[in-house]
């Protein structure tokens, strides 16, 4: 009687005991991706416009800084930088340093002046500096839809063929100029 | 002490600012009601980028007004829905669809639970399957183990073996 209700005893463990190991498994799999996951920034999203060309776009300068404003035509040749950016944001201002820095250091860098007033804009690079080559003013916002721009500052990363090699959302902080954007931009003029 | 008519009023106020109003400003909204109509509910499926989990209907970030703006451009120039969301999948990618596209790099975000859900459903009807039946019927005892149950039973409880 005892014996008819238990398993052949002898036989099972050793050869299913592995099976017992796969919820623990299947559990440090999920721990190892949502502790990826923690890492990531959701704010920060990836650009589809990586390795395109840049959208094609033409935007008026700003009144008394110079005539020419700043279009798809000026965009390669060289590596080079396209920041948006506008006098009332405040991450502007703190990545303004690093972007002189690069200017000095002869970089190209182009402009984009997102939903600002002329005047304003120009106040702010009286105050902290104006590395850019070009500037566009982007009074609607509508070219920099173009460049899936969700946020200021953006700051792209254009090869010699006007192609998009890489974009960064955000203030770019020294730490992203010496991991990044300097390699990235002596990879391209080689 | 708060009195029953700041309560009262306090109550109305929140009667007031509850329901969920569409972000969408009288001036953007598009004289034909069947364009306009298309417009919404377009504006519905696309996500605001800013505030992400929120649709640029819903949102009255400067960025989503932005996009509403241009879904009903679109719209004005004729182009068809799956246009208009090309238009914006092409400067934004996908995120910018609140409902992901079924393609080969979501398969597995579509199909995964139902794979999940036939896995876990197998199992448990293999693990069923395998359990051996109860036998329908107690066995007899033997002569020998009826004897001893009949001694236990006789005996008194307290001169028992542990």
């Amino acid at each position: 009687m005892s014996a008819s209700l238990e398993q052949p005893a002898a036989a099972r463990p050793s050869r299913r005991g592995w099976l017992f190991l796969l919820p623990v498994l299947a559990f440090a799999a999920v721990g190892v991706v949502l502790a990826l996951g923690l890492g990531r920034d959701p704010q920060t999203l990836p650009s589809v416009l990586i390795d395109k060309p840049a959208p094609s776009f033409a935007l008026p300068p700003l009144p008394g800084r110079d005539e020419r404003g700043f279009s798809s035509a000026d965009l390669g040749g060289r590596p080079m930088l396209v920041n948006v950016f506008a006098s009332w944001c405040v991450p502007c201002r703190i990545e303004h340093p690093v972007l002189d820095q690069l200017a000095r250091e002869g970089v190209t860098i182009h402009a984009i002046n997102y939903k600002d007033a002329p005047e304003d804009a120009l106040a702010f690079l009286r105050a902290l500096g104006d590395p850019f080559t070009r500037i566009g003013a982007d009074r609607q916002g509508r070219a920099a839809i173009d460049w899936g721009v969700y946020g200021v500052p953006e700051t792209f990363v254009i090869d010699r063929d006007g192609r998009i090699r890489y974009r960064h959302v955000g203030p770019l902080q020294p730490r992203d100029l010496e991991q990044t954007i300097r390699p990235l931009l002596e990879k391209l003029a080689r | 002490m708060t009195s029953r008519p700041l309560l009262a009023l306090l109550f109305a106020g929140m009667l007031a600012i509850g329901p969920a109003r569409a972000a969408t400003s009288p001036d953007e909204i598009l004289p034909d009601p069947a364009l306009e109509a298309r417009a919404r509910a377009l504006g519905k499926e696309l996500r605001c980028l800013v505030c992400q989990n929120q649709s640029i209907d819903d949102s009255d970030a400067p960025l989503a007004k932005d996009l509403r703006r241009i879904v009903r451009e679109r719209l004005l120039a004729g182009d068809s829905d799956a246009a208009i969301k090309r238009h914006l999948v092409e400067r934004y990618g996908d995120f910018v669809l609140l409902e992901p596209p079924f393609k080969p790099a979501t398969w597995l975000l579509w199909i995964g639970p139902f794979l999940v859900l036939l896995a876990g459903g197998g199992l448990a009807l293999a693990f069923l399957r395998r359990r051996p039946a109860l036998p329908a019927e107690p066995e007899e005892l033997d002569p020998a183990e009826r004897q001893r149950l009949e001694a236990l039973l006789a005996s008194d409880p307290r001169d028992r073996p542990a």
